[in-house]
């Protein structure tokens, strides 16, 4: 259990500290002498650059534009009315991320679903998920697994541990996507860009090695940020001097966690469990080999192999833009629906619906 | 599909806003804006009237339990309004099998609540449902109080000007930590109390030392972030937050950071903010951080101009960004 003292957590104030902010602005605008774009790929980067007002310290010729890392973003609207279908089945529990429960299936949410009387609950891991099982013998427990190799490897562990404790009404329903197939796609989409800031969770497992063939096969600068204004800041600054430079290669400013290896006992355990499938992500269509799905001896935790549902084929509305703006190539206020008939309690798209979606991000933080 | 209720209704912020507009505001005819008390009378005194519903889980919780939050938020929703609070009613709808002497417990805090806030409990009324159609215990409270009619303009904020300056009373979003980790939904330990407490005592010192009081508002559901968003739309002013002002204790802010929230959105129940002339505001807080439930009060911001109606916060960055009301319940982040 975490416990807090009244000390709270250290290191925070150091990496926001306003002396070290001043003098990075102070050396991103000596040197940035013409434009530069930006992609920050992570949904926990956008939500941190527009909390903290980074784009108000940053001189006018630097853009920064929000990428896929958004897991809910990217996740299709099949496997929302999956969850909603087995929430109203006799006997389940929907066991759930909280950001999941307001992300529009074609017909419902789990939060309409749960308050219509579907028993639905929010949870931190998938450890939470096994012990509601364990408390509930009687009942089916789905477990949407979604995000990226951010969550996976908690994912891989739930589902060993369920092995082991030979417990048979947990259910993933898997959504696991993994992030350089997704970056790869951006850039042979054919975007304007120099350079990203590349996801700091997704590499702290990952290790950095997986990002290289961004600066080797398309010539980008790669560098792996923290999410603190220091780190965001020092990282604009080395993507500066990496594109001046024409020095574009991967380089870690989040050296606190992130190794050019990456974390081996969770790369290992993923590997275990998980093996690579194509996989569609919303905006983008089938991305190949970018998803995860349970190796065959985990068959029987699959909810979607164990209970069958049909759901509608995938539907997006033609006017939203999520795609585009997930591939850097459109911003919200391009959307004819932003903020009018897409808003964060009506959300059209994905990119509305998390808090870390980029047009939820541009709406709360409106310029 | 047809409308529910879902517990998004409840957060405080935009779909509780449209559901009290656009069901009850509209339909009972209540005209003007939507303040903590209604003001009513003619000639001579006026008299503030409020009511509020409480439903919390768990019932008891570190630093207080439902009956002490029924009475201080009563007290507290007059008290903003400029009225001196005096009378409370108190309903109960009970739930079969809910233990006695809890309830004893519950209205034995009641009682000191009202002793202390200096009100009276003097009508009541309790009513109990079969086990299953209530959660344990829910409690009405409606307050009256009397409000001189120089203070009568406070919780329309009509007053309110370029160059006022908005004070606190302490840390924000030590309620809401408190309550859960109490709720054991999000499994944390953490020594952070309730800061629920009657403001009375603290705002009638202010009241008769101060004469430029010209908005009030408790910092309960939605959190400092909604009523500045809300003073933001009842004045058409704009309004800059320094957030590196804004008292928050470190073990909130650690747990805010860890599980995403905000402490700008999250409730408290004994936090006020005072909105003061330009000219009087360091009086304004030599007053209040004399009071036990004043002592950590800050200056966090500064009414600016009339023009759109944005809360600007500068951020602790340097950097700036307009903070928001947000659409629904904060919900715990997946990475």
């Amino acid at each position: 259990m975490l416990q807090m003292n009244d000390r709270g957590i250290r290191y925070i104030d150091e990496y926001r500290d306003k002396v070290l902010i001043r003098k990075l602005v102070g050396l991103i605008r000596d040197s940035a002498h013409s434009g530069y774009t930006f992609m920050e790929v992570c949904g926990g980067h956008t939500a941190a650059i527009h909390r903290f007002g980074i784009p108000s310290l940053l001189p006018p010729g630097i853009k920064l534009i929000s990428g896929p890392g958004c897991p809910v973003c990217v996740t299709g609207q099949t496997i929302i009315d999956k969850a909603v279908a087995y929430s109203r089945k006799q006997g389940f529990i929907i066991a759930t991320f909280g950001d999941l429960m307001r992300v529009p299936g074609s017909l419902s949410a789990l939060e309409k679903e749960k308050a219509a009387g579907a028993d639905v609950r929010v949870v931190f891991s998938g450890l939470e998920a096994l012990e509601i099982a364990k408390a509930n013998p009687g009942r089916n427990i789905i477990f949407p697994g979604i995000g990226f190799e951010t969550t996976a490897p908690g994912t891989a562990v739930t589902v060993k541990k369920a092995n082991d404790a030979g417990l048979r009404n947990f259910f993933l329903l898997c959504s696991h996507k993994v992030m350089p197939p997704a970056m790869d796609s951006i850039i042979n989409d054919g975007v304007n860009l120099d350079g990203f800031i590349c996801p700091g969770h997704v590499a702290a497992i990952t290790g950095s090695s997986v990002f290289e063939f961004i600066p080797g096969k398309y010539g980008l600068g790669c560098v792996i940020a923290g999410f603190e204004p220091v780190d965001l800041l020092q990282s604009v600054y080395m993507l500066v001097k990496q594109v001046n430079e024409r020095s574009q290669s991967v380089e870690i400013q989040y050296t606190r966690a992130v190794t050019k290896k990456g974390n081996l006992l969770a790369k290992q355990l993923m590997k275990e469990v998980f093996e690579p499938c194509d996989s569609y992500w919303r905006g983008f269509g089938i991305i190949p080999l970018s998803g995860l799905r349970l190796r065959k001896e985990f068959e029987c935790f699959d909810a979607e192999k164990v209970f069958p549902v049909k759901t509608a084929r995938e539907v997006e509305n033609q006017s939203c833009l999520c795609g585009e703006i997930l591939r850097g190539l459109k911003t919200p206020s391009d959307c004819p629906l932003f903020s009018g008939v897409c808003n964060p309690l009506n959300p059209v798209g994905a990119c509305m619906v998390s808090e870390e979606g980029t047009c939820n991000t541009h709406y709360k933080y409106a310029q | 599909m047809n409308e529910i209720i879902t517990l998004n209704h409840g957060s405080g912020y935009r779909l509780t806003h449209e559901l009290i507009r656009d069901v009850f505001a509209k339909t009972f005819g209540m005209e003007g804006p939507l303040t903590d008390s209604a003001i009513l009378g003619e000639q001579g005194y006026l008299l503030a009237f409020t009511t509020d519903a409480y439903v919390i889980d768990p019932l008891f919780f570190p630093g207080g339990d439902i009956g002490k939050l029924a009475v201080c938020g009563t007290v507290n929703d007059l008290a903003v309004s400029g009225a001196v609070p005096q009378n409370i009613s108190a309903s109960f709808i009970i739930e079969e099998g809910f233990p006695i002497d809890d309830l004893r417990k519950i209205v034995l805090s009641m009682a000191a609540e009202a002793i202390k806030a200096g009100v009276k409990i003097v009508t009541g009324d309790t009513k109990v449902v079969g086990r299953g159609k209530c959660d344990k215990l829910f409690i009405t409270t409606s307050g009256t109080g009397l409000v001189a009619g120089e203070f009568a303009h406070i919780s329309t904020a009509k007053n309110v000007k370029t160059g006022d300056r908005l004070i606190i009373n302490g840390p924000v979003g030590n309620h809401a930590v408190a309550v859960l980790g109490a709720r054991h939904e999000i499994e944390f330990r953490s020594q952070v109390t309730s800061d629920c407490a009657p403001l009375n005592s603290m705002i009638s010192s202010v009241l008769a030392g101060c004469k430029s009081i010209h908005f009030m508002r408790d910092l309960t559901r939605g959190g400092l972030a909604v009523v500045l968003n809300e003073l933001a739309s009842m004045t058409g002013s704009n309004i800059v937050i320094n957030e590196e002002s804004v008292p928050v204790d470190d073990a909130v802010r650690g747990l805010c950071e860890i599980l995403g929230f905000d402490p700008l959105y999250l409730a408290n129940e004994g936090k006020v903010l005072i909105v003061a002339g330009g000219e009087e505001y360091e009086e304004v807080l030599d007053i209040m951080r004399k009071s036990p439930e004043g002592r950590d009060s800050e200056v966090i911001g500064e009414i600016t101009a009339k023009k759109d109606g944005k809360v600007v916060l500068n951020a602790l960055t340097g950097g700036k960004r307009i903070l928001g009301v947000p659409s629904g319940l904060q919900l715990p982040r997946i990475c």
